[in-house]
Order: C-alpha cells, then sequence, then structure tokens
C-alpha cells in the first residue's frame, strides 16, 4: 500500500496471479518420482461469493462451462460445489490420476472466468490432492494474491494435526519447480477442504 | 489498469479525509508559528516550557506507539491465543488474510462479556487482532457476521490507523501539555520573577491561551478523523468480504449488545474506546443540543451513518453489469 493508501484509509483489492499454476503438472511428476506421492486427479478452487445477482450469475456461468467440456455422458458430473464452514464457496474437479493438464485446464477456467467478470479478488485458493500407496494425504495449495504454492499435509485419522516433516520435505523437492511460499506464517491450514 | 474491477473508490470520504487533515496541518503550521514567535522573544523559561513539553508529549507519544499492542492487550486484560485454542477465530483471520495478501495479526482473546472487537500495533507485524468473549459467545453472531468484524478490524491493521491516529494526536498531546506546564510555572515562577519584566508577564498566559486553543480544535479534528477511519474501515472490511449485509447485521446486533452491558463494565472500557469496533461509552447528554454534541466528540460515527454506507457498497454489488465492469483510474 502507498502512502497515500494509508492516509485515506484504502485498500485496493489485490489482483489475483494466474500463470504459475501451469507449472502444477511437471511438478506433479517431480514429486512422483522423489516421494511417491501421486495426485488424485482432484482439484478445487475456493473463493469467496459475493452477495447480489450479478455473481451469482457468474458462478452459474463456470459450471456450465466446465460441465460442458466434460463429454462425457452419463459418466456423472465431474464438477461438485460445495460451501464451507467458513463461508467459502469451493467448486471441485475430479478427473483421472494422470490427467493432471487436463485438471489445471479446468481450474485455470474457473480463475478466468471469475477475473472476467471483475470478481478476481475474491478467489481465495486452489489447491491439487495427492496421495501415496501408504494412504497419507497432501495437497499443494496455490495462493493466489502471492502467486505461491505451499504444501498441506493434515495427518490422517488425528484431528487438526499436520505433518509438518513431510511438509518440509515437499518444499524442499520442488523448491525449484514451483514458487513456494518463503513466509511459513502464511500457510494457513485448510482442514477437510473439499477434494483433499 | 486493464483488469476489470468492481471496487469503485469512495471520493466523497477521501474528500473529506483530506481536507480533515489538512485542517489539522494548518492547526499544527499555526502552533509552530506561534512557538517561534515566543521562542524568538527569548524568554527563558517560556522556552523551557515548550521544550519541555515536546520533549514529554513527543516521548509519551512514541512510547504508546511502540507498545501499543501490550498497552492495549493488557488494558483489556486479553491474551494471546493460539490456533489450537481458538481454531475457528484463527481459520477465519487466516482466510481473510490470504484474501488481502497482508500478514496475519496475533490473535488474542479478552475475557469480557461486552461483545466488540479491536486492532492495534505499530504495523501490521506487530499488531494485534481482539476480541472479546463477549463476541464470541454471547452475542449470537453467525459466523459471516464475526468475520464481518474481524474483516473490520483487518482493515484498520491494513490502512495504519494506530500510527496515523497517534501522529495526529501528537500535537494535541504537546498542547495539552504546554497549557498545564504554562499554569504551573504560572502559579510557581510568578513571584520569582518580580516586576523586572513585562512582556514575560503577558507571555505565559499567551502560552497558555493559544495552546488550550490549539488543544480544542485538534482534539475536534481528531475526533472527526477518526470518524472517517472508522468508515473507511468498513468499507474496505465490507469489500473484503464481499457482503456488506453481514457487517450490518453484526453492527446492529454488537451495538443492542452494547446497551444491554451494565454501565460499571463500560467505564472500565472507556480508555481503549479509540480501538473498538463499536464504542463502549456513549457521550449521552440529556436536552436538547446533546444529540449533536455527543456525534462532535464521539470516535465512532453513529450506527445509522454506518449502515447507510455499507447500504450504499451493498446497492453496488447487486447492480447488473458484470460484463462491464467499472476500472479504476
Amino acid at each position: 500500500m502507498g502512502i497515500l493508501d494509508t492516509l485515506f484509509g484504502r485498500t485496493k483489492p489485490v489482483q489475483p496471479k494466474l500463470d504459475d499454476l501451469f507449472g502444477l503438472p511437471s511438478a506433479a511428476v517431480q514429486l512422483e518420482a522423489a516421494t511417491g506421492f501421486k495426485p488424485t486427479g482432484s482439484g478445487s478452487v475456493s473463493f469467496r461469493a459475493a452477495e447480489g445477482r450479478p455473481f451469482a450469475d457468474i458462478q452459474k456461468e463456470v459450471l456450465e462451462l466446465l460441465d460442458m467440456d466434460n463429454g462425457k455422458p452419463g459418466a456423472g458430473l465431474p464438477v461438485e460445489v460445495t460451501k464451507d464452514s467458513y463461508g467459502y464457496t469451493w467448486i471441485v474437479s475430479n478427473h483421472l490420476s494422470d490427467e493432471m493438464d487436463v485438471l489445471v485446464t479446468d481450474l485455470h477456467a474457473v480463475n478466468s472466468a471469475l477475473v472476467d467478470g471483475g470478481f478476481g479478488p475474491q478467489l481465495l485458493c486452489t489447491l491439487v490432492a495427492f496421495s501415496d500407496d501408504n494412504h497419507r494425504r497432501l495437497s499443494l495449495v496455490y495462493l493466489y494474491k502471492r502467486g505461491t504454492f505451499y504444501p498441506f499435509a493434515p495427518v490422517p485419522g488425528s484431528q487438526d494435526r499436520r505433518d509438518n516433516a513431510l511438509e518440509l520435505q515437499v518444499k524442499g523437492i520442488l523448491g525449484e519447480d514451483l514458487k513456494i511460499e518463503q513466509d511459513l506464517a502464511r500457510w494457513f491450514p485448510v482442514w477437510g477442504a473439499p477434494g483433499l | 489498469m486493464a483488469t476489470p474491477t468492481r471496487y469503485a473508490p469512495d471520493r466523497g470520504l477521501t474528500v473529506r479525509m483530506t481536507a480533515t487533515m489538512f485542517l489539522l496541518g494548518l492547526v499544527f503550521v499555526a502552533f509552530v508559528a506561534l512557538i517561534i514567535g515566543i521562542m524568538s522573544a527569548a524568554h527563558a523559561s517560556a522556552g523551557a516550557i515548550i521544550f519541555i513539553a515536546v520533549i514529554f508529549g513527543g516521548g509519551s507519544a512514541f512510547l504508546s506507539l511502540f507498545y501499543s499492542d501490550k498497552i492495549a492487550l493488557a488494558a483489556a486484560g486479553a491474551r494471546e491465543v493460539s490456533p489450537q485454542e481458538a481454531p475457528q477465530l484463527h481459520g477465519i483471520v487466516d482466510r481473510l488474510c490470504a484474501l488481502a495478501d497482508m500478514p496475519k495479526p496475533r490473535v488474542a482473546i479478552a475475557p469480557t462479556r461486552m461483545p466488540n472487537a479491536f486492532a492495534t500495533g505499530r504495523n501490521s507485524k506487530n499488531s494485534v487482532l481482539c476480541v472479546t468473549d463477549g463476541l464470541l459467545r454471547y452475542s449470537d453472531l453467525t459466523q459471516e457476521e464475526l468475520e464481518g468484524v474481524l474483516a473490520h478490524e483487518l482493515s484498520h491493521v491494513a490502512h495504519k490507523d494506530v500510527q496515523v491516529m497517534t501522529y495526529a494526536s501528537l500535537l494535541a498531546i504537546v498542547a495539552g501539555l504546554l497549557v498545564r506546564f504554562a499554569f504551573y510555572s504560572e502559579i510557581f515562577g510568578g513571584g520569582r520573577r518580580g516586576g523586572n519584566n513585562s512582556q514575560a508577564a503577558l507571555l505565559i498566559p499567551l502560552i497558555m491561551l493559544g495552546s488550550a486553543l490549539v488543544y480544542a480544535i485538534s482534539f475536534l479534528l481528531i475526533r472527526l478523523l477518526s470518524r472517517y477511519r472508522e468508515l473507511a474501515a468498513d468499507r474496505s472490511g465490507a469489500l473484503l468480504t464481499q457482503n456488506p449485509s453481514a457487517l450490518m447485521s453484526a453492527l446492529t446486533k454488537v451495538s443492542q449488545g452494547m446497551n444491554r452491558i451494565p454501565t460499571q463494565d463500560l467505564r472500565a472500557a472507556e480508555p481503549l474506546n479509540a480501538f473498538y469496533f463499536t464504542p463502549a461509552m456513549k457521550l449521552t447528554r440529556g436536552g436538547g443540543g446533546g444529540k449533536s454534541l455527543s456525534a462532535l466528540f464521539s470516535t465512532h460515527p453513529s450506527l445509522e451513518k454506518r449502515i447507510e454506507q455499507l447500504e450504499k457498497i451493498q446497492r453496488e454489488l447487486s447492480q447488473p453489469g458484470a460484463g462491464n465492469p467499472r476500472g479504476i483510474q
């Protein structure tokens, strides 16, 4: 924030950074090679729904768009919409494990639709889920406003505990492929995130 | 800016805030001119008084700014809580900070039944967001309303309101001290001087009078500025959550809750008033002119004013034309 914004008590809405999302497919390959974690094929976009008609219209548009390019009639809807306990909407897109680039394209479609409608500042984060043979869970969370990723690994079967060792290991592995959030205070937990 | 945006800046508020700060600056310049005039009259005791007032005033303002987080937390009896202790509260703050792209402040809870919240700290790295037990438990706020309150407080942090208000009140602190010092020196120093300097006998009352005037004017201007900062925080908070309705209903609920609480509690909370989400103590006077007087001295705008502004934002958000958004110039 500039000095004028401070003086006048203004906050400029922060626009999301979208491009780094496309680094995910190659990072997924790297991750699998190093740790055995495979993509589950599920990914989600989380945003803050605005009140009022215009936002509702856009949200509808997005869903129609995603369902349209599914193209497999009878295969069931790959897109789910859920609202979490914090009031954020999650659009969950499900694909096969090896379709990481299709998934990322889907997620990007949601982003672009919201940004084009003027709701870019509403985007919170996007999340792509991974799991390994021991059913350990891991997700890479993309922070739109920072343009950075961070790992989030809830310990299975226990409430509100994170596997920090695994998270830091992933940070080391992906440090060269993805822009990892360096400020650990911003690695906020997303307990019970849909698709995780 | 190429990116479409739906945020329209509130020019009216900016203009009013500029005017207030300009007037404060004007008072400051006039005050400095007065002091220089007195100094150039080269009267030692007057010079010493001014010097001491500036040192004391500046020093105390700096200390209160530097330790604002600790002072406010201690005054409210609040305790910092970890994410494990208050997962829901931390969860809301985490998400709002990620949306707004700002560092997360520390989170504290004050064991007061009065529903309220405040944010303080000299910069965003050292800021604390504090909510009272009453806000979390007794005020039956929904999750979205609580989020509206927290977004308002985070906007105070983002706007650096503690810093801005400290700098704005610096002048009033120095002027207030000058009145006091000049008064004492008149009482205790008057006899010693004798009748050898008639200029000196005039000088000290002049400092006193000038300072009192500066103090009164800047006090009113600071209160006015504080009310504008509240409106700005309401606005930014509502735009961050995109849910002005929730903030409106939270405001209504919290101020109703305030009225239900016994007076003794409120008096104890008075020093923290300027930081609070809604003021804990209202300057209500009986009689005809009472209402406008309390509006003039109040640190917060009236509930009606705040709701009126939020309704405006609400209308902007429901406007059709998402495909043809306005851009910020």
